[in-house]
């Protein structure tokens, strides 16, 4: 039977840049796809795209291509499948082509699939009865559509199949799914169908696009028993073997570190999902309940039984809006009786910000070190040496974060002794972008495919 | 006799929105169907009372010996608005598998297979 080695070598906008040349190297993928986009990265690139039109995609793609570039000519055939075109895919193509002339690699053709950006659309859909209701809440977007920056349909594998038949040999998307970027290849290469008679090998290919889509997460990162032995500093990524049938193996490239098992794979199948039996993508809710898992060998898991649990007649869309402002600060106290002056540290700091005559919509004080992050579950069971008060605050005026800003410095004198750590300087300011997720009838979206 | 949930079951937790995930994965079939009594989704919302979820559900991967529990609204506006240094309920997992929990008389069974008898 025929089948398709895909290989992911990039979880999120941030990962390593130099995994996707180890993984194309080493694991001799048919396709590599590198996956850029977290829910409200969108929100920061068109606020960088209204700022200068040839921005707005995710840059560190274009230095990943320029490290790619001088293998090309060994990996002839190898394709790449990335959403690293974020709000500006034309823009990131044009600059990918750029970073290949640079490296002096012959022309490859590539494609662009957009049609995912709804903002230029959106009071014009308004208008034609799409309501964009909250998807938990209920509530209606009128609520805020004077405070929107950015609306993306998440668009499925379809467009990507296209792309290919054209003949690209990267395509660069915006918004879609991101394991339809795994679903993708091996719709074409199979010649799978989107109907339902391919529907449970277009499910089980979507569970693989799950499983590698978060790179290093299912190959021992995060992993609960990883320890030392694992060498996660040469961390192999990802590789889904994917056949014909729709059956695959998730493996990683032979001498890397890191680790493929029952373990690591069951993990990242129960990764960011609510109900498993209906995960929700363009392309299919797939059904993870069925999935049957089996190492075959040291660091594969073979995975069977993935099936489709129906389609919907609907994209999920991604609105995000301007939400505030918001900072956070920290500051080092040093014991004894470290998490007791952190507390009255914190409790000075509001009080000055309180008679500076400044209040805040929100604001959040953890004492890093005393179990901050279960706050309230868990606690120090002894005195640390030294806790890291963190104080973070927001609110609709800028002005009034940029005040707090400037108070965490005075407690390094006018604080309690032992207190340090005060040498970055001024938090920064970041303008909140909350998040609006909303449903939008099929038929109301055209993905648009195009070489470039 | 109480163990923490850590030495029968394994996880992972991220998040979907304002809302957080926690799977949990039992090494064992006996382990599975053990927490499927002890670690039921009242369970769960207690000890993470103080994260402020309006509501915790259980969903049963029994293929996987996993169960997902969605901590609706947990995550004080998620990875965006959120003013706590884990925005994405990263931690959630470790912290849910330090829960002293309930085991038979003999644990042995539940225990991740290769960890036994230490």
């Amino acid at each position: 039977m025929k089948r398709v080695r895909i290989g992911n070598g990039c979880g999120f906008w941030g990962d390593n840049l130099d995994a996707p040349l180890r993984l194309a190297i080493v694991g001799r993928p048919d396709y590599l796809t590198l996956e850029y986009l977290a829910e409200l990265t969108m929100s920061i690139l068109a606020v960088q795209k209204a700022k200068d039109p040839r921005v707005g995609f995710a840059t560190d793609f274009i230095d990943v291509l320029g490290r790619l570039a001088p293998i090309f000519s060994h990996l002839p055939k190898l394709k790449i499948v990335t959403n690293a075109g974020g709000m500006n895919p034309y823009a990131c193509a044009a600059a990918a082509r750029d970073v290949l002339k640079k490296a002096g690699q012959p022309e490859k053709p590539i494609a662009v699939v957009s049609g995912d950006d709804l903002m230029p659309r959106l009071d014009e859909l308004i208008a034609a009865g799409h309501e964009f209701n909250h998807l938990d809440s209920g509530a209606p977007l009128s609520s805020i559509r004077g405070k929107v920056v950015s609306a993306n349909a998440y668009l499925g594998a379809k467009p990507i199949v296209d792309a290919l038949k054209l003949g690209a040999d990267i395509v660069i998307t915006g918004r879609v799914a991101d394991a339809s970027l795994t679903v993708g290849p091996a719709a074409f290469e199979f010649g799978w169908g989107f109907g339902e008679t391919d529907l449970d090998r277009i499910a089980a290919a979507t569970v693989a696009g799950h499983l590698i889509e978060c790179g290093a997460q299912v190959t021992g990162g995060l992993w609960i028993n990883a320890d030392d032995s694992l060498r996660l500093g040469n961390v192999g990524y990802p590789l889904a073997d994917i056949v014909e049938d729709g059956t695959f193996s998730i493996t990683k490239p032979a001498g890397t570190g890191g680790a493929v098992n029952i373990e690591t794979v069951s993990e990242q199948l129960l990764y960011e999902v609510a109900d498993p039996a209906k995960y929700y993508t363009p392309d299919v809710v797939a059904d993870f309940t069925t999935v049957k898992l089996k190492e075959t060998e040291p660091d594969m898991v073979a995975v069977t039984g993935g099936t489709a649990n129906g389609i919907t007649d609907t994209y999920k869309v991604s609105i995000a809006y301007r939400d505030g402002f918001m900072a956070a600060g920290t500051l080092v106290i040093a014991g004894p009786h470290a998490v007791e002056k952190a507390r009255q540290s914190a409790a000075v700091f509001l009080e000055r910000l309180r008679r500076a005559g400044f209040t805040f919509a929100a604001s959040h004080v953890e004492i890093l070190g005393a179990g901050a992050t279960a706050q309230g579950i868990l606690k120090a069971d002894h005195d640390p040496p030294e806790v890291v008060l963190r104080i973070a605050m927001r609110d609709p005026s800028r002005a009034s974060i940029e005040r707090f800003t400037k108070e965490f410095a005075p407690l390094v004198t006018a604080g309690f002794a032992g207190t340090t750590g005060y040498t970055t300087g001024r938090p920064p300011i970041r303008e909140v972008f909350a998040y609006w997720p909303a449903l939008i009838a099929k038929s109301a979206v055209t993905p648009v495919v195009s070489l470039v | 006799m109480k163990l923490p949930l850590s030495s029968i079951a394994h996880g992972r937790s991220g998040d979907k929105g304002n809302h957080a995930n926690v799977a949990v994965i039992a090494y064992t079939e006996l382990g599975y169907e053990w927490l499927k009594d002890k670690l039921t989704a009242e369970v769960v919302a207690t000890y993470f009372a103080p994260l402020g979820a309006s509501r915790v559900e259980r969903f049963e991967a029994a293929n996987v010996r996993g169960f997902n529990f969605m901590l609706y609204d947990a995550l004080a506006g998620g990875a965006s608005g959120s003013l706590r240094t884990d925005t994405q309920g990263k931690t959630l997992a470790v912290t849910l598998l330090r829960m002293p929990i309930e085991v038979p008389a003999d644990p042995e069974a539940l225990v991740r297979p290769g960890e036994r008898g230490t």
